[in-house]
């Protein structure tokens, strides 16, 4: 890496973490150019910006992804890559990729029509969950306990006219504990780790709930690793479940928030995140 | 030194930096920091539908 470089930083709004990583990296004495996903333009023809490596941070998958590959398309290294990015930013993709990479997730079926929709909840069984294969903080999850509530939501998520909701990913409600797992990943390496817990089944942090620090066992760590890897690796999250049958892996997230983590663990989070930026860009 | 759309509350920089979010202390509506000099503030990006980690 030049002494001349520049870390662009791709980001929506700025949260403790996008500030943790602007401190982390003026504390290494790096350049940054922060590039606001609602007002950067991309010329096709040419590379207008001065980053020699753009660490995103847009919470918008959509604009997550076409900025992406211009930066692809311009030869800037990107954390994380397009590719990792548009797995896992799909849930149905995402899905597919553990599967084929042998990794435990929870019975999932993907249906293309509300008639369809109610054939995969009858087949799954009730009580289910459908989610949109796009977007997350559990926003317009759905628990469905049986038929009749099934009927009812596929009719309410129709009327939403939105194509992310013409598309229904249905998986099995699996029983756990009042709490969920997050790895964080960097690399090649389980950063932190921590149990969120809530009396709401969705036990995003973002719907308020706590973490709390765990150290993971041998076998949840290679479970996490091997999840990584298979979508492409970098930094990510990797939510589990503790199941009656083991751990199972039910998201990959490409863009996480570490706020709770760094709160429950003390993990410095954004400076392994900065370590593994100017790894990749010594590469 | 701005004033908080929502309830005109005075409302100061402190060290936030452009793009930060940040509550408004009185009222609890959420905001972005889109200057700094002169301090400025907006109600925070509406979540969109793709929005997530």
């Amino acid at each position: 890496m030049s002494s001349g470089f520049t870390l662009g930083v791709f980001y929506t709004v700025i949260r403790p973490e996008e500030r943790w990583i602007l401190e982390a990296a003026a504390a290494r004495g790096l350049a940054v150019e922060r590039l606001a996903d609602d007002a950067v333009t991309f010329p096709v023809e040419r590379n207008g910006f001065d980053a020699d490596l753009v660490l995103n941070r847009s919470v918008s998958h959509t604009r997550s992804l076409y900025a992406l590959r211009f930066f692809e398309h311009y030869g800037v290294p990107t954390v994380n890559p397009y590719d990792v990015v548009s797995l896992c930013g799909d849930k149905v993709l995402c899905s597919l990729r553990l599967q084929e990479s042998g990794i435990p997730t929870p019975r999932t079926t993907v249906a293309l029509t509300p008639e369809a929709a109610l054939k995969a909840l009858d087949d799954l069984g009730y009580p289910a969950v459908l989610k949109p294969p796009v977007g997350s903080w559990g926003r317009l999850l759905a628990k469905v306990d049986d038929r009749e509530e099934a009927e009812q939501i596929i009719e309410h998520k129709a009327a939403l006219n939105s194509p992310w909701h013409s598309v229904f990913y249905v998986q099995e409600y699996v029983q756990k504990p009042e709490r969920d797992l997050r790895a964080f990943v960097v690399g090649d390496e389980l950063v932190a780790a921590m149990y969120r817990r809530s009396a709401d089944w969705r036990t995003n942090a973002s719907r308020g709930a706590t973490g709390e620090a765990v150290t993971p066992p041998p076998e949840m760590t290679e479970l996490v690793l091997k999840a990584a890897r298979a979508v492409g690796g970098g930094v990510l999250a990797v939510d589990l479940m503790e199941s009656p049958r083991g751990l199972l892996v039910h998201e990959v997230n490409p863009t996480p928030e570490f706020k709770t983590l760094t709160a429950a663990t003390g993990a410095n989070v954004a400076g392994r995140i900065l370590d593994y930026v100017q790894e990749v860009a010594r590469r | 030194m701005t004033q908080c759309p929502e309830c005109d509350a005075r409302l100061e920089r402190k060290d936030r930096i452009e793009g930060e979010l940040f509550t408004c202390p009185e009222c609890g509506v959420e905001l972005e920091v889109n200057g700094t000099d002169p301090f400025a503030v907006s109600y925070a990006p509406k979540e969109q539908e793709d929005w997530g980690e």
